[in-house]
């Protein structure tokens, strides 16, 4: 079969740089960044999942239609969320009369 | 049955008809689970959403409650599920160069890590009972005011909700690796026909990812704030 197969060096060291992010996300919570400390968490937290997603889950090696399906399926979780989240965030913005 | 059915790849016997080549087949199966993975990315999505509508809305309250969770315990289960990712990925490996003896040894390592997460997630949900942090009429959070203690209980439900979500995943996950374990000892599986192996694989790494976004929100985004 045409089948990619990765080595055990690769899956050891996408293995081993997602526990130092573990490590790293769970350290750096410690630290007061303000608001930026929910952006560094979910940074880090995307790049663990990308790293699962493309050597774990052999989206690397995937088939074009299926990452294309995998995008597709994120950018509705975006419009879920921004969607939501701009109606959520500027309700207060403009004031309505009577209220 | 269909007889008059003579086609020209009968020589495998894993192929189905509707499929040309193994290679077909396998895609079709990978996009299928993708749909599928998508379908629970949704599912999930929905209560990402609502936990970030409520955060929004009452940060302060949604600070104290999380950092009453014990980030220890938390960071070490996600370490157990990511060593529980690495096994399920090095049987998926196994099962690409057909070695069944080395499928099943990381089949049932991945088990034996997924029932120590859940054993772990356990403990915590039952520190929670005793802490009276489970929402409802006993509920309470210490220092809290009573319309306080409202919003607070709001995190914990999500809290339950989520972590519960993901809990009867990793249960199905678990009864997905029993099943793999059974077929492979069957011999079911060959370097030709792996594609449960692989379906079962994606699953678990998908329970993984949800794993990676759901500790930091619940445990971390907001440690910083209690000093």
């Amino acid at each position: 079969m045409s089948e990619h197969i990765d080595s055990v060096k690769t899956y050891a060291l996408v293995f081993a740089a997602l526990i130092a992010a573990t490590i790293g996300t769970t350290a750096v919570a410690f630290v007061d960044l303000g608001p930026f400390s929910v952006v560094v968490a979910l940074l880090i937290a995307v790049c663990k999942a990308l790293l699962v997603a493309l050597f774990f889950m052999h989206v690397r090696y995937s088939t074009r239609l299926t990452r294309l399906v995998v995008l597709g399926g994120l950018l509705w979780l975006l419009i879920l969320l921004a969607l939501t989240m701009s109606d959520m965030l500027t309700r207060n913005w403009v004031g309505v009369p009577g209220r | 049955m269909q007889a008059n059915d003579a086609h020209a790849h009968a020589e495998s016997p894993a192929l189905r008809v509707q499929f040309d080549t193994e290679a077909q087949q396998k895609d079709a199966s990978t996009l299928g689970m993708w749909l599928f993975l998508i379908t629970e990315v949704m599912f999930f999505g929905g209560m990402f959403l609502v936990y970030t509508v409520y955060r929004n809305a009452y940060p302060g309250i949604f600070a104290l409650a999380s950092s009453s969770l014990n980030v220890y315990i938390g960071a070490a289960n996600t370490v157990v599920l990511l060593c529980s990712s690495f096994t399920m990925v090095l049987a998926v490996r196994a099962a690409q160069l057909g070695q069944r003896k080395v499928i099943i040894l990381f089949l049932i390592l991945t088990l034996l890590l997924g029932g120590v997460f859940l054993g772990v997630k356990a403990y915590e949900w039952n520190e929670k009972f005793q802490e009276h942090h489970i929402p409802g009429s006993s509920f309470h959070f210490e220092g809290m005011q009573p319309d306080e203690q409202a919003h607070a209980q709001l995190f914990f439900s999500l809290y339950f909700a989520m972590t519960g979500l993901h809990a009867l995943h990793m249960v199905i996950g678990v009864g997905v690796l029993l099943f793999l374990i059974r077929q492979t000892q069957k011999g079911k599986y060959s370097a030709q026909y792996m594609t449960p192996v692989d379906i079962g694989g994606l699953y678990w790494h998908f329970v993984d990812i949800i794993w990676i976004f759901l500790f930091p929100l619940l445990y971390l985004i907001d440690r910083h704030l209690k000093g």
